[in-house]
């Protein structure tokens, strides 16, 4: 069977099929697979039973579900007031020098994408920054760089 | 004239956490109705911001029939500003859960969720480890009830209680109508007990040490500590537990660089206080205290004179205008238009009164939005365009 396909099927016995079970069981796809794809959509509305539609429309409202295909490491940088006052706006051009996207972009090689998102509560320790579910803060264009180098690393080995 | 520049600096949050099962276990042997007095009695507000009763909240709920009850402990702490609940949840998980079981055990609920932001993922390791050896203790003394977490997944608007609950049921986000309140018709249309986490942890210190201990801090109607989260232009910036009721001139005074500006007492949806208001301005809820009141959900950022007070609503309004959930015209068009609005006032597109106009639909979002999101805009809206006029239009 399909991995995912078996995922929600788990995910599903796991939660129970009621619409509570609904937000878990994409997060569970997301994390797995980065995104939400219209087939996982489907796929999900078959098994909690309740339409398609309103799978997506809840799909949609959240911006840690993403229904596009994004890279391996979903890059979120905090544009919200106090991160953009300490210097995000270097951070940010840093990311895109080293990674050559621009925001709401994806790396040719699937690796990163980058985006910016809402206040992530390092305030006291502004710009901050998310790959996937790590947290940087205190960031520069020096010490964003160093991050980078090392998850390209690390990514590579995986590749290998 | 002597002017003292002290703030009370209080440890009672992030202190005294290991006798936990301690105070569980005797406070579950007092009697429901006590302990709701004695919350009652130590006049506890909400510390998410709004300021509701905490104690006739979990009365209401307790008094509510149902065959099942809910309680949940809102960790979607998505304020610009505001970081003070993850440090609780990270320091100090057992005040919240023993919290929980307590209110539990006050209200008839035998189920507690703690709905995090998605945002503090990194937390769920470790609390869940916490979460399982609190499960633990009270299969041991035999006390019935069940925490577990449920991840939010970055909507700010999901802070809102009922917002919050909508989404714990698989759905949009959107705010629904109140009334009926959640103490009524919450989660799964059930008696629902939702507070925040720093609330539940300034009960736990009232069941320990007694109301009268919270009650004798802070002033008339806003009773007891509360944790700021201080960022911005400061040279310390980090979460502070003090004493409510404490002027903005003290405050900055001891937080601000020399050169403070305005300060946002609130996060985005919150006033901002310009420097010639600093004496007048004192943080607690709405009572009599002198001057203007400032009820807070703990953010205080810290503007100087190096920034530029149109970037800084310029800001807010595109957080507002990604964040509104787009339910109701008010907030939905009226968030889009603002920004639009101060944008053409700014290139010289729109006349200078075109502000004023703009004003008014910040009052009207005021009256007729469904949930404090929209009603809030016209908050931090209203106090920058009043006080940095020029700064919106050169």
């Amino acid at each position: 069977m399909n991995p995912i396909k078996s995922l929600i099927k788990d995910m599903t016995k796991k939660h129970g099929k009621t619409r509570e079970s609904l937000l878990p069981i994409m997060q569970a796809v997301v994390e797995k697979e980065k995104y939400l794809s219209e087939y996982s959509m489907i796929e999900i509305a078959r098994q909690v039973d309740i339409p398609a539609a309103e799978v997506y429309g809840t799909a949609t409202f959240y911006s840690f579900i993403e229904t596009k295909p994004t890279g391996r490491y979903i890059i979120r940088i905090c544009k919200t007031i106090t991160c953009a006052m300490k210097g995000k706006n270097q951070v940010l051009f840093a990311i895109q020098n080293m990674l050559k996207i621009k925001l709401g972009e994806t790396t040719p090689d699937n690796r990163f994408t980058l985006l910016e998102t809402n206040c992530l509560g390092w305030c006291h320790k502004a710009p901050a920054m998310m790959i996937n579910d790590e947290v940087f803060t205190e960031l520069t264009p020096e010490k964003v760089r160093d991050i980078l180098t090392s998850y390209m690393k690390m990514s590579q080995i995986n590749v290998n | 004239m002597a002017v003292t520049h002290q703030l009370k600096r209080v440890d009672f949050i992030f202190s005294n956490e290991n006798d936990w099962e301690k105070v569980l276990s005797t406070t579950i042997n007092k009697k429901p109705t006590d302990l709701i007095n004695e919350l009652i009695s130590s006049e506890l507000k909400g510390r998410g911001g709004a300021g509701f009763p905490t104690g006739l909240k979990w009365k209401l709920a307790a008094e509510a029939k149902a065959d099942s009850k809910y309680i949940i402990c809102n960790a979607d702490e998505g304020e610009p500003g505001t970081f003070k609940d993850r440090e609780i949840l990270s320091k100090v998980p057992y005040k919240v859960l023993t919290a929980m079981a307590v209110c539990g055990y006050i209200t008839g609920a035998k189920e507690g969720f703690i709905y995090l932001r998605g945002e503090y993922k990194f937390l769920t390791p470790e609390l869940n480890k916490a979460i399982k050896e609190f499960d633990y203790y009270c299969k041991e003394i035999k006390f019935d009830f069940k925490i577990s977490i449920f991840m939010g997944s970055g909507a700010y608007i999901c802070g809102e209680e009922t917002a919050l609950m909508e989404s714990m049921e698989g759905k949009r986000g959107e705010p629904r109508n109140k009334p009926p309140f959640p103490t009524q018709n919450g989660y799964l249309d059930k008696p629902t007990v939702i507070n925040n986490v720093e609330t539940l942890a300034h009960t736990y210190t009232i069941f320990k040490y007694g109301a009268k201990k919270f009650y004798d801090l802070g002033v008339q109607y806003s009773r007891g500590t509360k944790l700021f989260s201080v960022s911005g232009d400061t040279p310390k910036p980090g979460i502070y537990e003090l004493e409510l009721g404490m002027s903005l001139q003290d405050f900055v005074y001891e937080f601000g660089d020399g050169d403070t500006k305005a300060v946002q007492v609130g996060g985005a949806s919150g006033f901002l206080v310009p420097r010639k208001k600093f004496k007048d301005a004192a943080i607690g809820f709405k009572g009599k205290l002198t001057g203007i009141s400032l009820p807070t959900g703990g953010s205080m950022m810290l503007f100087n004179s190096s920034r530029s007070m149109f970037n800084v609503l310029d800001n807010y309004l595109e957080f507002f205008r990604e964040e509104s959930c787009g339910q109701c015209t008010p907030c939905r068009v009226g968030c889009q238009q603002l920004l639009l609005g101060i944008k053409a006032v700014k290139r010289g597109e729109k006349p200078a009164s075109y502000l004023s106009k703009l004003l008014r639909l910040t009052e009207t979002m005021q009256y007729t939005a469904k949930c404090g999101l929209g009603q809030s805009v016209a908050n931090s809206f209203s106090s920058i365009v009043e006080n940095f006029h020029e700064e919106m239009i050169y």
